[in-house]
């Protein structure tokens, strides 16, 4: 049976979702999205620049044929904003999917949880399929769960901070508690980061920043396709247990030695 | 009339349509999404509602982003 990801009425073959964002062109976004294997590539709302509205948007540069595209609502520091951010993007995109983000301020980036919850409240009663950036925080997943969303996506560290899974316990709780798809959005740096991630059981990963900043972008985007696959393998394979002493792989029977 | 587009004032002739202003400014409706007064305007309705005096428009469309 294939490890097939579901959230809400969408089914993905990768758990490795990317972004747009940041990237040092067009092409190395293109070549990065191909690298990585991802089915699901995530886009911002802005307003179209009045005095130079020509020439292409993102939308040209995505295969819609290929990648499902995941509108946010980055830079929306009130539900209000997130909300109508939201509808927008519905209507832009012909999509139900939005990733919500409420941010509570610039320089931490971190989600406004009581803005959260209230935007998400009000999209899922209008029917969105909602992906809330939270904090790792059990209870506002639990709550944002008990709201409707279809998944929820707590931080591994700050938006574009690289510093990797810096709770993975709070990560391993929220997990254990989800009737949803978990997946790890925002501080992701370098593979291993994703690796432990998906070992710590979550479904998926969200990452930007740790492909388009690295020094080789494509080559960052196949290494987390590895290593979001190897540490769903490791997960589903079930880890040894870890001891404080040795325990010998070769048999101690028939030494030629004496063992000390 | 004075309408507000993207957040900067700007002077639009009466009666117009939300898709004959998209074309006087250049800009094609299917890369963008139009809000009036915080409110979609469905695409479908773009060539036939008009905008009124005051009213504030968004006009948005997708960027780079994560």
């Amino acid at each position: 049976m294939a490890d097939v990801l579901k959230i809400g009425t969408y089914e993905l073959r990768s758990r490795l979702i990317v972004g747009t964002g940041k990237y040092p062109s067009m092409d190395v976004m293109q070549a990065c999205h191909d690298a990585s294997g991802a089915d699901m590539i995530t886009v911002a709302i802005r307003r179209i620049n009045i005095d130079d509205p020509t020439g292409k948007t993102m939308l040209d540069f995505i295969d819609r044929a290929r990648y499902t595209i995941l509108p946010n609502t980055a830079g929306c520091y009130t539900a209000k904003d997130a909300i109508l951010t939201a509808k927008l993007a519905r209507e832009l995109l012909e999509t139900d999917l939005i990733k919500l983000e409420v941010i509570g301020d610039q320089q931490t980036l971190y989600p406004d949880t009581r803005g959260t919850l209230e935007a998400a409240e009000a999209l899922v009663a209008d029917g969105f399929t909602v992906l809330p950036y939270i904090g790792d925080d059990p209870i506002a997943c639990r709550q944002l769960e008990e709201i409707g969303c279809a998944a929820v996506m707590p931080l591994a560290a700050p938006i574009g901070s690289g510093l990797g899974v810096c709770n993975p316990y709070s990560i391993r709780i929220i997990k254990e508690r989800a009737g949803v798809p978990v997946i790890v959005d925002a501080g992701v740096g370098t593979a291993s980061d994703a690796a432990l991630a998906m070992e710590l059981g979550v479904d998926a990963l969200l990452m930007n920043t740790g492909i388009a900043a690295a020094t080789d972008p494509v080559r960052m985007a196949i290494a987390m396709k590895h290593a979001t696959l190897a540490g769903r393998e490791a997960y589903l394979a079930g880890r040894m247990e870890k001891r404080l002493y040795a325990n010998a792989s070769s048999p101690m029977r028939d030494l030629i030695g004496t063992p000390k | 009339m004075t309408v507000s587009v993207n957040g900067a004032e700007r002077e639009c002739a009466e009666g117009v349509t939300f898709g004959e202003l998209l074309a006087e400014l250049g800009i094609e409706a299917r890369a963008v999404a139009v809000a009036r007064n915080d409110e979609v305007v469905r695409r479908a309705e773009l060539g036939r509602e008009r905008i009124c005096p005051g009213d504030r428009i968004e006009i948005i469309k997708a960027v780079a982003g994560g």
